[in-house]
């Protein structure tokens, strides 16, 4: 029987691919700083260690807590490998090198894996973390091979350069990054599209009903996990290259934390949040970290305010607002969020305020009592600052929930009218 | 023998501890079916409101205060983030709490700062118990233990024999039928986290002076605690007490041997050099492998018996 397909040219798909690598290959022209382009590379193998998480809590509905181990171990093996090459005795491109750190991850995926996908849910979540907290515990145990406390170290500038690719300079190794995050992207889009992708949608929505259809839910599990830890294998390896060394964080709790906070700010939901997560999680580390050493406090605040009240993520709040921006009703809503945004603001100058003083006054209260905020000089031991912090703080959210309370009336109307239109 | 003797007394202590933060946590979860990742988190505010106002009124005020104001801190948490959580399910709820413990490790660097605080035990606790062959036992590790058997049966009478317990007892498996009845299961819920909260923050109290009181406190014992409801059996009160003190002898006696592979070949008449294959796995002492065998021990629980110690259920 001959098989009827017909697949529309998708433009839209193009466009957004074309755009994004365009995007990518553009930016460190417009950004010309040193530091832009260590914060784009990281960012690059965020995204490609997101997508592969997002692969286990979004497509395949496991939650898992130590989703680091893969990718640490891949950059231990890419270190490693790359030690090696160097010393000669083996012979491999450096350009390839992510793909050791790649066929690691499935090693180490093929030897756990079996084993944490028996269940999914909160013993799979729990199975993990143990995993991730015993191979963090032997990393201090057999130093030969994690390095101790210092870690791996190594040179990325091996042989002669080819065709002028040394890898020596920042330039080179971003370039080398969005090569492999563009090809991950789409490998990781196109397994959505196979049937296994699918298969682990129906595992993750109901695990019975699959199992009643014939499948071994535990095999598709299985296999999902094995395909994630590969690509967090080929993310650990770009990290070696990135970075010139690999200490036993790579493989640590907080890692696994980040991957996970991460894809949850951007949305598990949708194959685009992670790469949204990731672009926001590396700004607060970096640019954020730049600014203040409470950063965490930052970043954790706005994961829980996202698993509170936009569970969807980032991604379920721009998919929400399509089909009002269709229906030509976002004018309605511009007014209830300015509101919303200024209201906001003087909500997040309280907390910042207080959050900056609580930290100095901690910190240096005997020492330097003096700081300076949003342009403000002042003393850490006066009144008068504390007052006008926690004033603006109590005074933004009062107003601020009567401006979300206009803001949910909008939405309520708004979404009230497209309903009613697409009926 | 004095070795085995001290080395059982500390494990049989440190695992009554570890019984005061798995005890709260198994009841949560066999309520709520939560796995709340804050718990540790709670131990350790206890042990840092513990040491911030013993600097002002004294230890022995502190042992009730700040237990009652952790406990309060979890039924707000309860009432006002948990609850509103739920409705997304389980996975929301773990990572609600997930999201939790680490807001407050930073606010506990915001607020203390990142090195360790000098909570000391009290001087009134501070002495030898009584001599064991030539080795002084510490007044407060007994001090711990008898606080801890105090906590245990007074939630064992409370669970059986008062008349919320009972209510608790039966909102664990019939909630529905206990609302019918005319319960405010919601109200419970909160109450038991609470409960489950200021124990967490009574261990705390009476660990943080013992050990030390640092922000990575919570993130050292969480892990273990997990590892003790998990292998004692999911929501099972027996099999966390079990698994608590297994654990509490298991990691007291490992830090303690310092015999490795080598060590035992060569009572066995069998010589391995530092050349031979997987020298480095070989050379291992027990001691260095401490830190791995609760997790080990959790990962071989979870494949050959996943409903665990005393578990009835599995997952």
């Amino acid at each position: 029987m001959a098989k009827l397909k017909y697949t529309p040219f998708n433009l839209g798909r193009w466009l957004v691919w074309g755009g994004t690598a365009l995007v990518m290959i553009l930016l460190p022209f417009v950004f010309t700083e040193g530091f832009t382009l260590t914060l784009m590379s990281q960012i690059g193998i965020g995204v490609i260690f997101a997508l592969s998480y997002n692969m286990l809590l979004g497509q395949g509905g496991m939650l898992s807590f130590g989703h680091a181990v893969y990718s640490g171990l891949g950059a231990y093996f890419s270190v490693h490998a790359l030690n090696l090459m160097a010393k000669g005795s083996f012979v491999f491109p450096v350009t390839l090198l992510p793909l050791v750190g790649g066929a690691a991850g499935l090693v180490f995926g093929v030897v756990f894996g079996y084993v944490t996908t028996k269940k999914s849910g909160t013993t799979f979540a729990m199975i993990s973390l143990g995993i991730g907290e015993m191979v963090f515990a032997c990393s201090l145990m057999f130093p030969g091979f994690f390095g101790g406390e210092g870690g791996i170290t190594t040179n990325r500038v091996i042989g002669q350069p080819f065709l002028g690719i040394s890898y020596g300079p920042a330039i080179q190794v971003y370039y080398l990054i969005v090569a492999w995050t563009l090809a991950c992207m789409a490998a990781m889009f196109a397994w959505t599209q196979t049937p296994l992708g699918r298969m682990a949608n129906a595992v993750r929505d109901n695990p019975e009903r699959a199992e009643f259809v014939g499948y071994d839910t535990h095999m598709v599990r299985f296999l999902t996990l094995l395909i994630s830890s590969f690509f967090a294998g080929i993310a650990g390896g770009l990290n070696c290259i990135n970075y010139e060394i690999v200490t036993a964080e790579n493989v640590g709790a907080l890692r696994s934390a980040g991957v996970l906070m991460a894809t949850f700010i951007g949305g598990a939901g949708f194959f685009f949040g992670p790469i949204i997560g990731s672009i926001v999680f590396f700004i607060m580390v970096i640019a954020v970290g730049a600014m203040t050493k409470a950063w965490a406090f930052y970043l954790g605040l706005l994961f829980l305010l996202i698993v509170l009240y936009a569970p969807g993520g980032f991604a379920s709040l721009i998919v929400m607002h399509l089909p009002v921006l269709k229906a030509r009703l976002m004018h309605r809503l511009w007014l209830p969020y300015a509101a919303a945004l200024a209201t906001g603001a003087v909500l997040l100058a309280g907390l910042v305020s207080v959050v900056e003083m609580t930290y100095h006054y901690s910190l240096e209260s005997k020492t330097a009592p003096e700081m300076t905020l949003f342009g403000f000089a002042f003393n850490v031991t006066d009144t008068l600052p504390w007052a006008v912090a926690i004033g603006l703080l109590v005074g933004g959210f009062v107003i601020s929930r009567f401006a979300w309370k206009t803001v949910g009336r909008a939405w309520g109307d708004v979404v009230h009218v497209v309903q009613r239109q697409s009926a | 023998m004095e070795f085995f003797l001290i080395s059982t007394l500390n494990g049989i202590s440190y695992g009554l501890l570890l019984f005061m933060l798995s005890s709260g946590l198994t009841i949560i979860f066999s309520m709520m079916g939560v796995l709340n990742f804050a718990h540790a988190s709670f131990y350790m505010i206890g042990a840092y409101f513990a040491y911030q106002i013993s600097t002002v009124i004294g230890f022995w005020p502190a042992l009730v205060i700040a237990p009652l104001l952790v406990g309060v801190i979890g039924m707000m948490i309860e009432r006002h983030g948990l609850r509103s959580v739920h409705k997304y399910g389980h996975v929301a709820e773990l990572l609600f709490t997930f999201g939790l413990a680490y807001l407050i490790e930073e606010t506990i660097h915001l607020i203390w700062g990142r090195s360790s605080v000098e909570y000391r035990v009290p001087p009134s606790l501070d002495g030898a118990a009584f001599t064991l062959f030539t080795t002084e036992y510490p007044l407060y590790r007994v001090f711990m233990m008898a606080a801890s058997v105090f906590m245990l049966i007074s939630i064992y009478l409370t669970l059986t024999r008062s008349r919320i317990g009972l209510v608790i007892q039966a909102s664990l498996t019939h909630p529905q039928t206990v609302e019918a009845l005319g319960h405010n299961v919601p109200r419970v819920f909160m109450l038991v986290f609470g409960g489950g909260s200021a124990l967490a923050g009574l261990a705390g109290v009476i660990g943080g002076n013992a050990f030390v009181t640092e922000p990575g406190m919570a993130a050292a014992v969480g892990p273990i605690v997990f590892v003790i409801v998990v292998v004692g059996g999911m929501g099972s009160l027996a099999g966390a007490f079990i698994a608590s003190l297994l654990i509490g002898v298991l990691q007291t006696f490992s830090v303690a041997l310092d015999y490795s592979f080598i060590d035992l070949a060569a009572r066995l008449g069998i010589a391995i050099g530092p050349d031979a294959p997987f020298a480095a796995l070989w050379k291992l002492t027990i001691s260095q492998t401490a830190p791995v065998l609760p997790y080990l021990l959790m990962v071989l629980m979870l494949i050959f018996r996943p409903k665990g110690i005393m578990g009835t259920r599995e997952g």
